[in-house]
């Protein structure tokens, strides 16, 4: 698919999502919406994995740290034909198979994650483990931004530039906002690219509200440099949605009925004006 | 008591994995700058490809096993058992527990191994912790022997778990290794009808000893290695309860939610007996050598001796 595909794929994607939160009754919308650009591109322009074989050998490994944007991940996987539809209209009922945060009993889950600064460890892990057996797949993890909070994080940043792992790409959703409010309120974190820089990462700024400019920063990776990658990916949270971009209590929301409806007119706008 | 072994159960496990790793080019050892306590310096020379050091660092320590894990490494994770049940706790949950990955952590110096080094460095809460998280299996082997048949035995099992072993040498318990390990069954190391001593870990050897002071005065104990904490051994316990109708447990652990704790649920529920937990009661330790601190709070030969003789009065 080229962008103009693509970026036509995450918009439809986009209407699902919003269905699937308003349909289950839960989610964490707002980061949903400004990572799933992000989970696009991967899932169907970069990622080596198959729908039918998800435990493929030699796959590339993908870890949702920031699990909480679950119905994002699972509407890309449903797809992609890794998880039927059913699945998704059962969400939010009693005993149902997808929970609110990712598990690895769901197809195309690597690793269970919710509890936030646990997935670059993991993903370390992964990518030391494909350095041993000399594979090439990569490993992808992608982060949120109040997540930068979580001491665990840096011990993996460190691990990583110790073992030279270019084969790890991780990517922060730098949508500026968390639960309580602004990142830098609650926790200032800038430089992030001083930072990481700091740490021995290769780090690059894109702007992850364009399909096309993720499809180009991924394209474009040095995978020999002995540096783990990381890509601060710029996005709105709430994208795509007028009443929720940039609004933080849309962090966790479930639209009423008038909101749902004008969210979806709101991405129709959006796909008509592409 | 028997005289001590020169092995400590530590070194037994990491030989063991030296000789293992040989062959399975799969075995890692992640540890957190623990390459000395852990006696982990013949593997690091032996196995560099398949040794990864994190620096003192343990929860990272504990997600990079799991991550290792999903891609099929056997991974062994070791490091102070204080620190991997506490520091590290959620990425055991989370990583490990609930994602099902099996890596095997050997949390040494457990318990009050430690001693003067205090309520910061002991870990008398992992097995009531642990065996609370679904799926995790937990391990306290009582000698060097016994600690070696049951890193065999982990090597190639597909389960998270839990071991903790002490940091000194201890007594062996097995005095060859013609005896069998399976896990989540209880080893009868004596059998006997008139009470059963349950210990586990390090306070196995105490209870084989207060067996002995015991049947001096012409009492029969059972004696129980309960070397499986999870899965726990129900039907050994059961089985002791009916035949013996008293059960004293002796842990290097809280009285709550340890082994005593476990034996008590289930004897409550099913069999009701006489029953009494030796461990360390609820506040901060003295601060002495491990013996001493069994024997300050009971739960070693001498305690068990007579704690048993109190519980068979009543």
């Amino acid at each position: 698919m080229n962008s103009k595909e693509l970026t036509k794929k995450a918009e439809t994607l986009r209407k699902n999502l919003i269905s699937l939160i308003f349909h289950g009754g839960t989610g964490h919308t707002g980061g949903d919406l400004s990572v799933l650009n992000l989970l696009t591109v991967l899932y169907n322009h970069t990622l080596n994995v198959d729908p039918k074989n998800p435990k493929m050998a030699d796959r590339d490994r993908f870890v949702l740290s920031k699990g909480h944007c679950a119905e994002a991940l699972y509407t890309v996987l449903c797809d992609k034909g890794f998880i039927d539809q059913k699945e998704l209209d059962a969400y939010g009922t009693c005993g149902a198979h997808l929970g609110g945060h990712p598990d690895n009993s769901i197809p195309g889950v690597e690793i269970n994650t919710g509890a936030l600064g646990h997935g670059l460890c993991v993903g370390v892990g992964m990518a030391l483990g494909a350095k041993m057996d000399k594979k090439a797949w990569k490993t992808y993890v992608v982060m949120g931004d109040g997540e930068q909070a979580e001491g665990s994080i840096y011990e993996a940043a460190m691990a990583a530039n110790k073992y030279h792992l270019d084969n790890l790409v991780a990517f922060i959703d730098r949508n500026g906002l968390q639960i309580s409010g602004s990142t830098e309120d609650v926790m200032p974190l800038e430089s992030i690219h001083d930072r990481w820089t700091a740490f021995g990462w290769d780090v690059k700024t894109i702007n992850g509200d364009s399909v096309e400019d993720i499809m180009n920063a991924l394209d474009n990776i040095d995978f020999n440099n002995h540096k783990p990658h990381l890509f601060i990916s710029r996005s709105t949270k709430g994208l795509g949605v007028g009443f929720m971009e940039n609004v933080a209590k849309w962090h966790h929301g479930v639209p009423s009925t008038a909101q749902y409806e004008e969210a979806l007119k709101d991405i129709d706008n959006r796909i008509n004006a592409l | 008591m028997k005289e001590i072994n020169k092995i400590p159960c530590r070194k037994s496990i990491t030989s063991t994995l030296v000789e293992l790793g040989q062959k399975d080019k799969d075995i890692v050892v992640v540890t957190s700058d623990a390459t000395g306590s852990a006696t982990l310096d013949d593997f690091a020379k032996t196995l560099p490809e398949q040794f990864v050091e994190v620096g003192i660092a343990e929860q990272n320590s504990v997600g990079v096993s799991a991550g290792l894990a999903s891609m099929g490494k056997k991974v062994f994770v070791f490091g102070p058992a204080c620190f991997y049940v506490a520091r590290s706790l959620e990425q055991v949950k989370v990583d490990m527990a609930y994602s099902q990955m099996p890596v095997k952590i050997i949390g040494v110096s457990g318990g009050v191994a430690y001693s003067q080094l205090g309520a910061t460095h002991h870990s008398l809460h992992d097995i009531a912790v642990l065996r609370t998280f679904p799926g995790m299996e937990v391990y306290l082997p009582c000698d060097a022997r016994e600690s070696r048949k049951l890193c065999q035995y982990l090597v190639n099992h597909n389960k998270p778990a839990y071991v903790r072993v002490g940091r000194n040498a201890v007594p062996d318990v097995y005095d060859d290794d013609n005896f069998e390990f399976i896990p989540g069954k209880a080893n009868t190391l004596r059998e006997g009808k008139d009470i059963t001593l349950i210990g586990c870990g390090e306070t196995v050897a105490h209870c084989v000893e207060a067996a002995n002071l015991l049947a001096q005065d012409g009492i029969e104990a059972r004696v129980l290695d309960m070397h499986t904490l999870k899965p726990f051994d129900k039907e050994a316990v059961l089985k002791a309860a009916r035949e013996t109708g008293a059960i004293l447990t002796a842990e290097e652990h809280s009285v709550y939610g340890g082994l005593g704790a476990s034996v008590a649920e289930l004897t409550a529920q099913e069999c009701p007996i006489k029953m009494r937990i030796l461990g360390v009661p609820d506040e901060n330790v003295i601060h002495a050598k491990p013996l001493e601190v069994f024997h300050h709070y009971g739960f070693d030969y001498e305690g068990i001796y007579k704690v048993a003789k109190e519980l068979l009065k009543r």
